[in-house]
């Protein structure tokens, strides 16, 4: 009796205790399928850009992506998952297409890579992708740590001539409609993403902006410090949910 | 951008339709009439598949699919879907014959607001099928940039 | 050259009808958007796309601006022997684009 009791609350406690939910069940759907048939997505389209860059050399006498780190399936399993991450010779954080543009600078010596330019999101997409189905799992070190708390205080704190946070609309309002769309839990599972608004990929920071934006507020710069630390928060409150990229979104 | 308009649209009533003018109906007329060539078409064997209501007008999946054995007997000619007040009528017009297998097609359509949307089929034996569909858009095509 | 994704089944039995799905990178401008500086940009659209096999079209459709950016569309077609399925896409500006998958029919 006791052991049914038991099993009961913990079957109760488990489901009430996870209320997140992902941005792709608050689509209709239409949307959720075309999230879910790669052959429905472009999105895709992006990953494959992406796969043929990671396999080219930027140029004859430098090496690939796959020179050094070999088959992405294997070698890139789980990394965006782990996104961002805590440098500790540079001694910041870095999101994953900070990675990789360091990547190209330092290691490929090729030409950079621009923030939201194709290449990069085919890239980051690409990346992103070997880890679909796979939990977030943030880093714990110190590092991250506190670059997580920065996060963690920009989301909680109003800005813009509307004067809200970050978390009045996704903690507090999460569900309620807002005109034409619902407000979602502001989960980052599918990045970079196909977003139909945009027509096109983009990143987690040009959603940022547009959020930013859309309460009045000037946005951070591309690849700033406070958008990778909204971003090592978002992915704590995410921790344990899957990874979706490329995701489709209204 | 977007979310601030929205924020501005949150009034009540932002989402109510407006209805379709006389020019609108008339270019919808036009287009039916153009793939048609005057023929009379009536309503059935055409199924259009369309979510009723949909979030974001850039990329509505829709499929149309027509009753026929696809036979060289019995086969659909043309399927054709038009709407009534994108800047266009005309969406797709697609070709099919006995080799099709089925009368079938499938793709992503931009809609600019609310809006009816017809599917209509050309037969071989001459003859016109049709059916009309209501959608909702609750945010537009990007038309407007 | 455009990213296409091609779902093509390459092994069917003879007489079965196959899906066939197709999606491609392509902005599908559609003519009526402002630009920033409030000037129409011009159209460049995919208007034809077309699907040979066994060497007689199979399906043909034309696009209007009302088809999404990167395209998709689904359709179906017959097995009728092994051989070469070939996909073409033509827009403003001289696009052309032409893919070609096999299909195995046993
Ligand atoms: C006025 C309410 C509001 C505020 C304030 C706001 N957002 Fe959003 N946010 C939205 C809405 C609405 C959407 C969904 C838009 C859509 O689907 O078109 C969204 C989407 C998102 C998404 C995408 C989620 C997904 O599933 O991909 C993220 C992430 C996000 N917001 C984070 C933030 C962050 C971080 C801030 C603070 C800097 C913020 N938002 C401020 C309303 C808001």
């Amino acid at each position: 009796m006791k052991r049914i009791a038991l099993a009961l609350f913990a079957c109760c406690s488990i489901a009430s205790a996870d209320e997140r939910r992902s941005g792709l069940l608050d689509m209709r759907p239409e949307a959720q399928a075309m999230q879910r048939d790669d052959s429905m997505n472009p999105g895709m389209l992006w990953v494959l850009d992406g796969e043929a860059l990671w396999n080219r050399k930027p140029a004859p006498a430098m090496q690939s992506c796959a020179d050094c780190h070999g088959d992405a399936a294997a070698s890139m399993r789980g990394v965006a998952a782990r996104y961002p991450a805590f440098d500790q010779a540079s001694g910041a954080a870095f999101d994953l297409s900070g990675r990789i543009i360091q990547c190209r600078e330092a290691r490929q010596a090729g030409p950079p890579l621009a923030r939201e330019s194709h290449d990069l999101l085919a890239l980051s997409s690409f990346v992103a992708h070997q880890s679909r189905g796979l939990p977030i799992t943030p880093p714990e070190d110190t590092g991250i740590r506190a670059v997580r708390a920065l996060g963690q205080s920009i989301y909680m704190t109003r800005m813009g001539q509307l004067d809200l946070s970050c978390g009045q609309c996704h903690d507090d309002h999460a569900g309620r409609r807002l005109a034409g769309s619902s407000i979602p839990q502001a989960h980052p599972t599918g990045y970079p993403i196909y977003r139909l608004e945009w027509q096109a990929l983009g990143s987690l920071q040009r959603r940022l902006r547009g959020c930013m934006v859309g309460v009045r507020a000037e946005p951070f710069a591309y690849g700033s410090p406070e958008f990778i630390a909204i971003e090592a928060y978002l992915m704590e409150r995410a921790r344990g949910m899957e990874v979706e990229t490329p995701a489709i979104r209204p | 951008m977007t979310v601030s308009r929205r924020v501005l649209l949150a009034a009540p009533g932002a989402l109510l339709l407006s209805a379709p003018t006389r020019a609108d109906q008339q270019r919808l007329a036009a287009a039916l009439l153009d793939f048609t060539g005057g023929q009379p078409m009536r309503e059935g064997r055409v199924r259009l598949d369309v979510s009723p209501l949909v979030e974001n007008g850039n990329a509505v999946p829709i499929s149309v699919m027509v009753e026929t054995p696809m036979t060289t007997a019995d086969h659909v000619r043309r399927i054709g879907v038009f709407n009534e007040r994108n800047p266009q009528p005309n969406v797709i017009t697609a070709q099919f014959g006995p080799r099709s297998g089925r009368a079938f097609l499938a793709t992503h359509i931009r809609l600019a607001t609310s809006q009816a949307l017809v599917a209509a089929a050309e037969m071989n034996d001459g003859s016109f099928w049709s059916q009309r569909v209501e959608v909702i858009v609750t945010l537009a095509a990007c038309i407007e940039g | 050259m455009a990213r296409v994704l091609l779902r093509v089944p390459t092994m069917t039995e003879k007489g079965s009808v196959i899906e066939i799905r197709a999606l491609i990178q392509h902005v599908m401008e559609t003519g009526y958007r402002p630009n920033a500086e409030g000037v129409l940009q011009a159209r460049d659209i995919i208007w034809r796309f077309t699907c040979r096999y066994d060497g007689e079209v199979v399906f043909n459709a034309a696009f209007s601006p009302a088809i999404a950016a990167n395209p998709f569309i689904a359709f179906t077609i017959i097995a009728t022997q092994s051989g070469p399925v070939s996909f073409t896409w033509e827009g403003d500006n001289g696009f052309t684009q032409t893919e070609t998958r096999h299909i195995t029919v046993t």
